[in-house]
């Protein structure tokens, strides 16, 4: 006998207050698919958006060495876009259904790859600030009430951590060279401090979808404590570099215990979630122009499938 | 309502090392299994986590229902004598 929505929501509920997990054909509340269904697409479109700013110094890059690592680097983004494309499958859609909603502009991804990359620095200081954001974003969502997220979080949270440190070393080389070499630094933690702030999302007085996330444990922090999280680590480590962060309100806080700091530009932030970012349309023309360029790899492929699957079989595929 | 050149779903399984089973990592698309297999070992295996992958079509895969609790587990449910622990063995009794 069918068992009520009422049963099957409180089996749901028991669930995520046991802190288990809730695999792909459990049941669960619509809002619950719709809202992970969301959030997994807008992280799997920011891995793979984010390839690009990055990308654009492959060529260039200073040295073999470092051209391997970027190289690996970027490789393991488009791997990470594949692992949480997965996991949003489980929830009933499709990749190529999320990557048209990419394309036609209907699904969102992480303001932060709005920015351009103007200088080989910036390779460096986007794994030290840009993943190292990331990375406080990410690691509680290892902890995530839906399994295959969290399943795909654990393995992308093993990666990241070469990249901030590869990011990171890229720098200690760059301040230890010469005069020009450190202003190149400085310039750019300049530009990318203040948006890498905004990756946490918008303060929690401005976050609608948090609480209930939270309550659902999709969610485990609130933007502003994983903000002042990432404040506290990187603090020390800008330090370790000589490298100011252009915050003049950045100053320990004995009484709390952490870095009291400014609020970054919320006008700015809206302003590149909307569309008006420095690059919004370079990077979804350049995604939409490599997802028509391999249509006919892909047709190609599946022919030559269907082909060698008739061949075996000696009839014709339907 | 898929594209022309769209790819079946095909689920991962990697055995780490020898000596472990294969175990599920996750799924992809390919447009065959030699392609999957080749995917798999790019997608899932960039830093030596495997020595060994199976793929297999994911619409191959034939499951039990979903639901922990659900009858198709009972006739294991109640079969307590099944386990070690069922009997009691005085204390003094070695190797048991």
């Amino acid at each position: 006998m069918a068992a009520t929505e009422q049963e099957l929501s409180a089996v749901f509920e028991q669930t995520i207050a046991a802190d288990q997990r809730i695999e792909p054909r459990d049941w669960m509340p619509e809002a619950y698919r719709r809202t992970l269904i969301r959030q997994i697409a807008q992280h799997a479109h920011s891995e793979i958006i984010g390839m690009q700013p990055e990308g654009n110094w492959i060529l260039r890059a200073p040295s073999l060495r470092r051209k391997a690592i970027l190289l690996a680097k970027v490789q393991d983004e488009a791997g990470h876009g594949m692992y949480l494309y997965a996991a949003a499958e489980t929830l009933g859609v499709d990749r190529a259904e999320l990557t048209e909603k990419l394309i036609a502009n209907k699904q969102k991804y992480s303001s932060i790859f709005n920015y351009p990359t103007l200088s080989y620095a910036d390779v460096g200081v986007i794994g030290w600030l840009v993943d190292g954001a990331a990375i406080c974003n990410q690691v509680p969502l290892c902890r995530c009430s839906y399994g295959p997220y969290a399943r795909a979080m654990i393995r992308i949270c093993k990666e990241e951590s070469f990249h901030q440190r590869q990011g990171y070393e890229l720098l200690l080389a760059m301040v230890n060279g010469t005069e020009a070499q450190r202003e190149m630094v400085q310039e750019s933690t300049n530009r990318f401090w203040w948006p890498s702030l905004m990756m946490f999302g918008p303060p929690d007085g401005d976050s609608p979808n948090t609480r209930q996330s939270m309550a659902w444990r999709i969610k485990r922090h609130t933007n502003d404590e994983l903000r002042q999280r990432f404040v506290d680590m990187t603090v020390p480590q800008s330090e370790a570099l000589g490298v100011t962060l252009p915050d003049p309100d950045l100053r320990w806080n004995e009484e709390r215990g952490h870095y009291d700091f400014g609020e970054p530009d919320w006008d700015e932030f809206k302003a590149v979630i909307s569309g008006s970012g420095p690059c919004n349309a370079q990077r979804l023309a350049h995604r939409r122009r490599a997802h028509e360029n391999g249509a006919w790899v892909r047709e190609a492929a599946r022919a030559y499938a269907e082909k060698q699957t008739a061949k075996r079989t000696g009839r014709v595929a339907a | 309502m898929t594209e022309r050149g769209s790819w079946p779903l095909y689920e991962v399984f990697v055995r780490g090392k020898r000596g472990l089973n294969h175990v599920h990592v996750g799924s992809l698309h390919a447009a065959d299994a030699e392609m999957a297999l080749h995917n798999a070992r790019d997608l899932y295996t960039r830093r030596n986590e495997g020595v060994s992958i199976w793929v297999v079509r994911a619409e191959d895969i034939t499951a039990s229902s979903p639901a922990e609790k659900d009858p198709f587990f009972a006739p294991s449910g109640d079969k307590v004598y099944r386990h070690p622990t069922f009997y009691a063995i005085p204390e003094e009794v070695p190797h048991l």
